[in-house]
């Protein structure tokens, strides 16, 4: 396989993916792999530390601290501190190769995997996957009877747009970003695939996640360019259009579906206000950059020796100022609004498990409907007294009391299945969010911490000035 | 507290008893700002010892022109003439506010309109505090301060406005006319005799341009910074509604981080304005004052072409044996004025200078001191916020 190497030409195109990584103290070098915690982690190798956060083990390259060109550029987030099922742990990092040219060329990933679980032919193995293959998963899963009424985790959006700038190799700073964030949003993905105790059984995840040449996902058109919540939205509609409107005797379904709905509107509110924020804090970043070069112009230019250098200070704490604004941006991006964006869509996958109680329930009532026509005919038929049309009449009816009764079942047992999920669902929320922020927070107080310092260092200077 | 801060742009004003004044109140009636004037002196050549008088921003800049057209001063740097009173930019947010009313929640309009009113308020004492400093240089001058028109703007108890047409006739902006075109009289051709005003001519040419700049670019920065302040009004008041709305145990997380973005937004605000009021307006309130020393500059550029005029007229008068001593008496004279105006202008810029350095100094170390303040402000929320959300 070809690899091309991707440069990145000045420090600025890598800067922002760097200083995220970085500053999370997960810049990798080429096979680390990071593990989760459990509480009961007996059987991994490596023993973590007790307490709320994760450690991440790992060895920094000295060669990836002053990059200027890269081979392969590994970066992974924190680990997500979802619980993964026990013994399973699973991190994906970028990996660019590149078969085919321009609009042909794709991105790969290595999907690296740390288990004891005896259902996998070992106990630490990688695979490669591309995007459609993730797409293709959550296909796969999405239909699948037995897992009606799960929450299932939505991959995130095709962009086609962001994509096309990356195949054109633009290393512009804005590709550097698009490719980071998909692949930190593919982590995610998968870590929340595999902390499903019911999805992490499914065969087709295990395949996923260890079969070396998994045959190319062929049903992703379905996500493409319409996105994952304008497919569950279409799919809302046509259960609004059902002509039998449900009789809840319990309303905790209908209660939580409009409570889903309000949290989805609002998150997308707050998500476009932090979208401003992510903005703002750039302009903020790009005006601090600017100024200090004015700043350090105005310091040549001063004739009185201490304010001369006093000014030339200032600019170097105002340039010191425009990388934190720059990783507070990252912060702010990658942590806040990508936390906002992911449960947008999560919660677009809780209303399609409502939806699907709700064609169960559809499928019940029509089946009922069906054993009733099916009953008149059979009396129908004892009129006009035709006795085999009667004995294929009475199997009609043996088969659809039966399917009835397996809808009936189906539908109580989806229901079960709903609300079992959306209070996992809300527990696991609950626990994500607290863990996102508290990151969010503490990446900010570093920020301010720094803050200080340099000012600190600055007054002296310009209590020097004479 | 705020007029404490402003007033460190230019320091050592105000502290001669025997002339004190100051803008005790100002009012705001739709664009016109009507400043109060308050005298306190112990000079007998005013009428009475503690007065006030309305003042308009055109009363500002009608004694500021009288004195850059007077002959006498023409080796003094006049203090820079205070910009007009620009509320454009909350007025427009303002505007913006009002008709996104119906896209926010009652709480968050009520704190935006907040935000607002205070905009309006920091523009409001900033153009206060701009026009009584530049009262305060003329005061503190040992020659400015006993100008006839400087006290009858401070006494006059009438409108000035009638004496201000007069003026305008009389002088036409000549000098002001002048003086903006006169960057080429400097540059190009005058042969400078004398040291230190060659190295001040090159000096403040390129200090003007970067100083400029520089002021731009610092109220860009500030800017972004309000809008940050902005967005965590938003920020905060949406994941109030969520949490409002929330019955899991997700609410107190985002009732937490709520509460956090409005403590915030407050931080923010306050370091975006004390960034304006130290880097800022000190920038450009020297920026403005570099010009006053580049007018002086040119006035005596113009003094200096004045007399080599009169040397040529003087060797013409010679040569047709003509007029001889009114030339001689003409030539004595421009040299009379070019000297005064020179010992009068390097006297001027070298306090200026230390002026300059002094007012630097206070400043920077004050906005450091601000800076190290709201982020240990901020570093103490952050912590608060993160130990409770933990402790959990």
């Amino acid at each position: 396989m070809l690899l091309v190497t991707k440069k990145f030409h000045n420090k600025s195109e890598f800067e922002f993916m760097k200083l995220f990584a970085a500053r999370n103290d997960s810049f990798l070098s080429a096979d680390a792999n990071v593990e989760l915690s459990t509480d009961k982690s007996g059987s991994s190798a490596r023993k973590e530390p007790s307490g709320p956060r994760h450690a991440s083990s790992f060895t920094p390259s000295p060669a990836a601290m002053q990059p200027t060109s890269l081979e392969q550029v590994q970066a992974t987030a924190e680990p997500n501190p979802l619980k993964t099922c026990e013994n399973l742990s699973t991190n994906c990092v970028m990996f660019l190769s590149s078969l085919g040219d321009g609009m042909n060329a794709y991105v790969a990933y290595k999907v690296s995997t740390r288990t004891s679980l005896p259902m996998f032919r070992s106990k630490v193995f990688s695979v490669r996957r591309r995007f459609s293959d993730f797409l293709g998963l959550y296909e796969k899963l999405s239909v699948k009877q037995s897992l009606h009424g799960c929450i299932i985790p939505p991959p995130p959006e095709k962009s086609v747009v962001g994509m096309t700038k990356v195949k054109v190799g633009m290393d512009d700073p804005s590709s550097v970003e698009f490719v980071e964030r998909r692949r930190a949003a593919l982590e995610r993905y998968l870590q929340r695939v595999v902390s499903h105790p019911s999805l992490l059984q499914d065969p087709d995840v295990r395949e996923f996640l260890e079969r070396e040449d998994l045959p190319r996902a062929v049903n992703t058109q379905a996500l493409s360019g319409a996105g994952f919540l304008k497919m569950i939205n279409k799919a809302s509609d046509a259960v609004n259009k059902m002509t039998i409107k449900m009789n809840e005797s319990d309303t905790w379904f209908e209660d939580k579906f409009q409570e889903v709905e309000n949290e989805e509107q609002q998150l997308r509110k707050l998500h476009v206000v932090v979208d401003s924020l992510v903005n703002h804090r750039k302009e903020l970043c790009g005006n601090t950059a600017v100024f200090a070069k004015s700043l350090a112009m105005l310091g040549n230019s001063e004739d009185n020796t201490a304010l001369s250098r006093a000014l030339s200070q200032l600019a170097e704490v105002e340039d010191k100022m425009e990388q934190l604004h720059q990783e507070q941006a990252a912060s702010d991006f990658f942590i806040f609004a990508e936390l906002l964006g992911d449960y947008i869509r999560l919660l677009g996958a809780v209303r399609g498990c409502f939806d699907q109680r709700m064609r169960a329930w559809q499928r019940w009532q029509e089946a009922q409907s069906t054993l009733q026509k099916k009953r008149e005919a059979e009396a129908k038929l004892l009129w006009a007294n035709k006795p085999d049309k009667l004995q294929q009449a009475k199997e009609e009816i043996t088969e659809w009391e039966a399917r009835v009764t397996q809808y009936e079942r189906d539908f109580d047992r989806i229901g079960m299945t709903v609300r079992k999920e959306v209070l996992r669902f809300e527990k696991e929320k609950a626990k994500d969010f607290k863990s996102q922020i508290i990151k969010y927070l503490e990446a900010m107080l570093q920020s301010q911490q720094r803050l200080i310092k340099f000012w600190e260092a600055f007054l002296p200077e310009a209590k020097a000035i004479a | 507290q705020r007029k404490e801060s402003l007033r460190s742009v230019s320091v050592d004003l105000n502290h001669d008893a025997s002339l004190l004044i100051d803008i005790p109140d100002a009012l705001c009636e739709r664009d016109k700002v009507k400043f109060t004037v308050h005298t306190k002196t112990t000079l007998s050549s005013f009428q009475k010892p503690d007065f006030s008088v309305p003042r308009q921003h055109e009363d500002f800049i009608w004694l500021h022109d009288t004195l850059v057209e007077t002959e006498d001063y023409a080796g003094l740097i006049i203090p820079p003439a205070p910009p007009k009173p620009d509320f454009d930019s909350p007025r427009e947010k303002m505007h913006k506010l009002g008709e996104g009313e119906a896209t926010m929640t009652k709480e968050e309009y009520t704190k935006m309109k907040q935000e607002l009113e205070a905009e309006y308020l920091a523009v409001f004492k900033k153009t206060v505090q701009v026009h009584e400093i530049f009262l305060q240089r003329l005061s503190s001058h040992p020659v400015l301060s006993k100008d006839r028109n400087f006290q009858i703007f401070l006494e006059y108890d009438q409108d000035l406005s009638v004496r201000r047409k007069n003026a305008k006739e009389m002088f036409g902006g000549f000098f002001k006319n002048m003086v903006k075109s006169a960057d080429e009289v400097l540059i190009s051709g005058v042969k400078e005799v004398d040291d230190f005003f060659e190295q001040e001519k090159t000096f403040l040419l390129d200090y003007y341009s970067k100083i400029k700049d520089s002021t731009a670019k610092a109220e860009k920065m500030t800017r972004a910074h309000k809008n940050i302040a902005d967005d965590y009004i938003h920020i905060s008041a949406t994941l109030n509604s969520l949490a409002a709305d929330d019955m899991t145990a997700n609410k107190k997380n985002l009732e937490k981080l709520s509460d956090l973005f409005e403590k915030f937004r407050k931080v923010e605000g306050r370091v975006a304005s004390d960034q304006d009021l130290k880097l800022t307006e000190l920038l450009r309130y020297y920026m403005r004052d570099i010009q006053a020393a580049k007018d002086l500059l040119y006035r005596r550029a113009r003094a200096l072409a004045d007399y080599e005029n009169s040397n040529k007229a003087l060797d013409k008068a010679r040569l047709k044996s003509k007029d001889i001593p009114q030339a001689e008496e003409h030539q004595r004279q421009c040299l009379q004025k070019f000297d005064k105006l020179s010992e009068s202008g390097k006297k001027e810029l070298t306090s200026f200078k230390g002026r300059r350095v002094v007012a630097f100094r206070k400043n920077f170390i004050e906005m450091a001191e601000l800076e190290i303040k709201h982020a240990k402000n901020s570093v103490t929320l952050l912590q608060g916020c993160i130990e409770l959300l933990k402790s959990n």
